[in-house]
């Protein structure tokens, strides 16, 4: 019996079995659930019927759900460009031997670690338009005049809720970005500036071409959780002012479980799977090169 | 003089930028704490929002008897215990198999792994809503833990399987050579050589677990099934009035556990999260 169970190819799926029973019943089943509920007219309770692509070509003619698409897509963006200039900016600040080092870089992690919906309500009540301390801040140094609406105006609210993503997504590529300095060769640095190279062409020359790989990997993850990012918007603003911050996920929310329509949601999820498949790619060769 | 000068300067250079990025990112804990402790009067009207001149714990103190927010607490630290245990077990038997005893489809398993690791859970709750419903899973609080299983056990067997192929294998060798069974190797030699790689693993999924917010959102609707971040912004939050005192009292001691986890093992969080990235 005990010898049976020794031959790799029996002990092997055994050990896997219990990993493939919970990832094969509630993730790649639901997935494969989710393309098809997307394709009927099903709500909550209900079966409902197949009705071809008819969800989709609905959504299409949304201006709701081309806002959020739009949003989603300018939030990722601007959010994965600020987070690689600010992550590789302050772990080149980090890069170095000082004192505190470690209790800045584990102070530094706060965000990163605390849960999202708490900390995301912690901004929620900094950027209240009646006592937002931020706003009395810049008053009393004079910067401007009334109170700012920071989540109540389209712009605003919009680039209000990037500044806290950034905020929270930073630690993540100071992390990757300075376990990427640490790989880059000493020998290399000195070489160059021995030839005369300045800190600048350096940079450029040689550190950055290093760091490529570990920015793909780094990029591509963040956006699969920027771009489908749920409770700090869901938290903040829940989609306003006026749908202004709706992304793919809120108005999935509130289609399916808020209003009940199934079918609608899982198409408005649906829509998320072409840019999962773009970022993974991105995201699987990177790691395989690197590794 | 000169020479101390230029190292002042050389100090503000650095402390200056640094200084301004960690004021940045600590603002947000600061201000928890700060309005956790401010009388209700102070939150009103102060003659400076940044400081409390008369600290209370009346916040707490009414969060934790005039509302359900013990009971949440447990849920979170109940479900993010058992999500982890359960994961961690998974994946370190998945990482096992898959790197040492090398069976059919070991390679494609990896990747099928790799590829879960990356679904989010915004494709999946809603048809997962009804797979719950048909199987009777719908709130209760217990299926929130293989719930949670399909994005933590993904990724610890991702950083496990990273962590195992860097133990040699000369010692499994030799034991096999001696006569031990496959199960006995993983029990007496790997486990005890992975323990850093599966703190890192459990540290990660009782973090992860207890950040989780969409499904415990959709799936739990009794209040007493409701964890910490589902219930204080569905319960504490009444209409538009928002008891910022209790609220932020609430935010403050549901992210106290897992800092508190953090900080323990600071340097086996750093390392999974470097770990991460390379395999």
């Amino acid at each position: 019996m005990g010898r049976w169970f020794d031959a790799p190819n029996r002990l092997g799926p055994l050990l896997v079995a219990p990993t493939v029973l919970i990832l094969g019943g509630l993730l790649a089943w639901p997935l494969v659930l989710g393309v098809w509920l997307s394709l009927t007219d099903a709500s909550l309770g209900t079966a409902g019927a197949f009705v071809g692509l008819a969800n989709y070509a609905a959504l299409l003619r949304d201006p709701v759900f081309l806002g959020a698409a739009f949003y989603a897509l300018f939030y990722t963006t601007c959010a994965e460009v600020l987070k690689v200039a600010l992550g590789l900016a302050l772990a080149l600040l980090l890069n170095r031997r000082f004192r505190f080092y470690r209790i800045t870089r584990a102070v530094m992690l706060l965000p990163w670690v605390a849960p999202t919906v708490l900390s995301a309500l912690a901004w929620e009540w900094l950027l209240d338009p009646q006592f937002s301390a931020i706003s009395w801040l810049l008053v009393h140094l004079g910067l401007i005049h009334g109170y700012i609406n920071f989540l109540g105006e389209t712009w605003l609210a919009r680039a209000s809720l990037i500044v806290v993503n950034v905020w929270r997504g930073l630690p993540y590529f100071t992390i990757g970005y300075l376990a990427g300095l640490q790989a880059v060769p000493r020998e290399l640095l000195e070489a160059a500036s021995i030839d005369g190279a300045g800190p600048v062409t350096i940079f450029r020359r040689i550190v950055w071409p290093l760091l490529l790989p570990v920015t793909t990997i780094l990029v591509s993850f963040s956006a699969i959780w920027t771009v489908t990012d749920f409770q700090l918007i869901w938290t903040m603003t829940r989609g306003g002012p006026l749908n202004a911050t709706q992304v793919f996920t809120t108005l999935a929310y509130q289609r399916a479980i808020t209003g009940g329509n199934l079918g609608q949601g899982a198409a408005i999820a649906a829509f998320v799977i072409p840019l999962m498949v773009v970022f993974a790619a991105f995201a699987l060769r990177a790691t395989r090169e690197h590794a | 003089m000169n020479a101390g000068r230029i190292r002042l300067r050389q100090t503000l250079a650095f402390w200056g930028p640094l200084g301004l990025m960690l004021a940045f990112l600590l603002l947000p804990f600061y201000w928890m704490v700060l309005t956790a402790v401010k009388s209700r009067q102070e939150l009103l009207n102060t003659p400076n929002p940044w400081w409390s001149f008369h600290p209370t714990f009346q916040h707490i103190v009414r969060l934790l008897t005039g509302t359900e927010y013990g009971r949440w607490f447990l849920n979170t630290l109940f479900v993010s215990t058992g999500a982890t245990l359960l994961s961690v077990t998974c994946a370190f038997l998945a990482a096992f198999a898959i790197t040492r005893l090398r069976f059919r489809g070991a390679r494609v398993l990896s990747t099928m792994i790799f590829l879960c690791y990356i679904v989010p859970p915004t494709i999946l709750f809603i048809p997962l809503a009804s797979v719950l419903i048909d199987l009777g899973w719908f709130n209760h609080l217990w299926a929130l833990i293989p719930i949670y299983g399909t994005f933590l056990i993904p990724f610890s067997t991702w950083l496990l399987i990273g962590f195992l192929r860097s133990i040699p294998r000369e010692l499994e060798e030799a034991a096999r050579v001696d006569g031990a069974s496959w199960l006995r190797i993983m029990v007496r030699i790997i486990l005890p050589l992975s323990v850093p790689g599966l703190i890192s693993a459990i540290i990660f999924c009782f973090t992860l677990s207890w950040n989780e917010y969409l499904y415990a959102l959709v799936y739990m609707f009794s209040s007493q099934n409701k964890t910490v971040s589902v219930g204080l912004i569905t319960e504490l939050v009444r209409g538009d009035v928002f008891q910022w005192g209790q609220l932020m009292a609430g935010a403050l001691l549901g992210t106290l556990p897992v800092v508190l986890v953090y900080f323990f093992f600071v340097e086996y969080y750093v390392a999974g999260m470097s770990g991460a990235l390379k395999e």
